[in-house]
């Protein structure tokens, strides 16, 4: 387990009594959630149990109708500026990774910095030159992602967020759409990453992944947090049978 | 051949075997697989020659490239009597124009590609400098085409005509379409109802109602809708409802494109912090006017070849020209000769038209498949 020095007791994100509903259907229920500085979330939870949408409320892809969101001490509210400072300040790796199919590896990372930072070309670039390297490909910078695997592909993404230089990152089943043989390099990233003392919120079925690095893991059912722990007391007695059961069957096979 | 043994794991590359591949190997695919393919292959060959070889002789051998009228042409040869263009080519080219002031149109020509190159072709060296000009060119060419500033004479409208009306109307039409198609699109998929109500009445009113009519509105009525005491050239007015015509087309092609993009694209530049305008700049329209290249060129050469719709509100393009050449009582009855001539130059046009939109999906294409 990767020994978690950079966890504060400064919270980053707060989460107070947040509702979500889809049309009128009740997706998120009564979420409460407080995450501190450098501190490392891992979600788990049967499909369609609200996982991906908590995540994407944080910044607000989702929006929720009733509690409250409060991010870097920003309330997350209809209020476009607000919206922007903390979207900076988010990032996010997809399932899929989205990366932007017409533009080279570096002009994915460098477009988000350039127009929305206004950093300049050359920094922008020497910036992304860096993070590439730090996710071990600087060498397909000028290539297209459709070249990519999609190890790579997702660590472009990584990298894509990393150059907007967020407090938080969020990713959302990093691993899900990828071959075996490449969820490794994938995770390795995030584990790096997690030692520098990125605060993550991470939805993932890698349980391994969780054991090592997480410092807390969410079961969530049915639009709820079912159980909360630390990953030992998690995995070795869990306490709902909603997650005994979820445990039984991802870890049995 | 005998099958070589080797270690699993050691299994070498081997080329194909010969014959399969390359230009015979092509040959050979396609034009000799069976017995009954070669025998089509052969009879295709022959009808070929045949059709070919009549062809040719009408057009090039015993065609009369030179004479006063069709009478004197038929007294030279049998084949196809191309008198008829070659003593009006002028009027082909110019309508006219005054022939005096007719370098002003050749010049506009030229200077149109050197304008246009920067725009067609990204990788153009010295391309920031060109585009200066490419953005001066529209009234360097209105000044010279149209006269009336710097000692120019000033021609009237009326004496246009030929395949210089075709160009300029098609040729406008087309550059002033694609950023109003573009806003069009945009426009209907816009959250502001008002825009998007906005959009959608006037996409669907341009789609609705034949061109031609439009152009007879534009010949007769536009005035009416006009503050009073402007008054726009006929051919302004045609130009204003060509325009408008083929955005209304393009504003769909374009919103096809824009709806073909994945939503993680815009989700992943929603999460990089990225408004709405630079969305659409960086991410949206790249994507989507890549995807509808083909329809776009589709709706560019369809305006071009509805320019020869002006004929029926009296403007003089290239059919126009034509129709009067076939009038004179010399060249009566030389219709096919006058019309494959106009059609060949539609189709010259047309043709790079196709090519380079061709060239430019080979050239976007970073999928890689």
């Amino acid at each position: 387990m990767v020994k978690n020095k950079n966890k504060s007791s400064k919270p980053v994100i707060e989460i107070k009594e947040m509702h979500k509903w889809f049309g009128t259907f009740h997706v998120l229920k009564n979420i409460s959630l407080g995450v501190n500085q450098g501190e490392r979330i891992v979600i788990c939870g049967p499909s369609g149990s609200g996982k991906s949408t908590l995540i994407r409320c944080i910044n607000r892809l989702e929006v929720h109708q009733k509690g409250d969101i409060i991010v870097n001490d920003v309330e997350l509210t209809g209020d476009l500026k607000n919206l922007e400072s903390i979207r900076s300040d988010v990032g996010m790796v997809f399932q899929s990774f989205n990366l932007f199919p017409h533009l080279t590896v570096l002009e994915n990372c460098t477009l988000a910095p350039i127009w929305v930072k206004g950093l300049p070309k050359k920094e922008a670039n020497e910036l992304a030159m860096e993070l590439l390297t730090r996710v071990k490909i600087p060498e397909q910078a000028l290539k297209f992602p459709g070249q990519l695997s999609g190890g790579q592909q997702q660590r472009v993404a990584i990298a894509r967020s990393l150059c907007m230089q967020p407090k938080i990152m969020l990713f959302d089943e990093p691993t899900s759409a990828l071959d075996p043989e490449m969820i490794k390099e994938v995770l390795d990233t995030m584990i790096e990453l997690a030692e520098t003392g990125m605060t993550m919120l991470v939805v993932t079925h890698e349980m391994g992944f969780a054991k090592k690095v997480a410092d807390s893991v969410i079961f969530m059912d049915e639009g709820e947090i079912i159980e909360q722990n630390d990953p030992k007391n998690f995995f070795n007695n869990p306490k709902n049978d909603r997650t005994k059961l979820f445990l039984s069957q991802i870890l049995n096979h | 051949m005998s099958t070589e043994m080797y270690k699993p794991g050691s299994y070498p590359n081997l080329p194909p075997p010969p014959g399969t591949v390359g230009f015979y190997g092509w040959i050979r695919n396609n034009l000799f697989s069976s017995i009954s393919n070669t025998l089509l292959t052969i009879v295709s060959v022959v009808l070929v020659y045949y059709l070919i070889d009549g062809i040719i002789g009408w057009f090039l051998f015993d065609a009369v490239f030179d004479a006063d009228s069709k009478i004197e042409c038929r007294k030279i040869n049998d084949g196809a009597c191309w008198a008829v263009i070659t003593r009006r080519v002028g009027q082909f080219v110019y309508g006219f124009y005054p022939e005096a002031e007719r370098w002003r149109i050749d010049i506009s020509f030229l200077t149109m590609f050197i304008a246009f190159a920067p725009l067609l072709y990204p990788d153009l060296p010295k391309r920031k400098w060109l585009l200066w000009f490419s953005g001066i060119y529209p009234f360097f060419a209105f000044i010279l085409i149209n006269g009336g500033f710097f000692g120019l004479a000033k021609i009237e409208y009326s004496l246009f005509g030929g395949f210089m009306l075709t160009v300029i109307l098609g040729v406008t039409g087309i550059v002033c379409s694609l950023p109003i198609g573009i806003l069009l699109a945009l426009g209907r998929q816009s959250k502001l109802t008002v825009v998007r109500t906005l959009s959608v009445c006037f996409i669907e009113f341009m789609r609705g109602v034949p061109l031609i009519t439009l152009l007879f509105v534009a010949s007769s009525m536009l005035n009416y809708f006009m503050p009073p005491g402007t008054n726009f050239s006929i051919l302004v007015r045609v130009i204003i409802m060509f325009t408008f015509f083929s955005a209304a087309y393009i504003a769909e092609v374009i919103r096809g494109g824009i709806q073909a993009i994945p939503k993680g694209q815009y989700e992943a530049a929603d999460a990089l912090g990225m408004n709405y305008w630079q969305t659409t700049r960086f991410i949206t329209l790249p994507q989507a006017l890549k995807i509808s290249i083909p329809g776009i060129m589709n709706t560019f050469i369809g305006l071009y070849k509805d320019t020869t719709l002006v004929v029926v509100i009296g403007l003089l393009d290239p059919l126009g020209i034509g129709r009067a050449a076939l009038a004179d009582t010399k060249w009566n009855g030389l219709s096919t000769e006058t019309y494959l001539f106009v059609a060949l130059f539609f189709f010259v046009s047309c043709f790079a038209m196709s090519r380079y939109s061709l060239w430019l999906e080979n050239k976007l294409n970073t999928d890689h498949k």
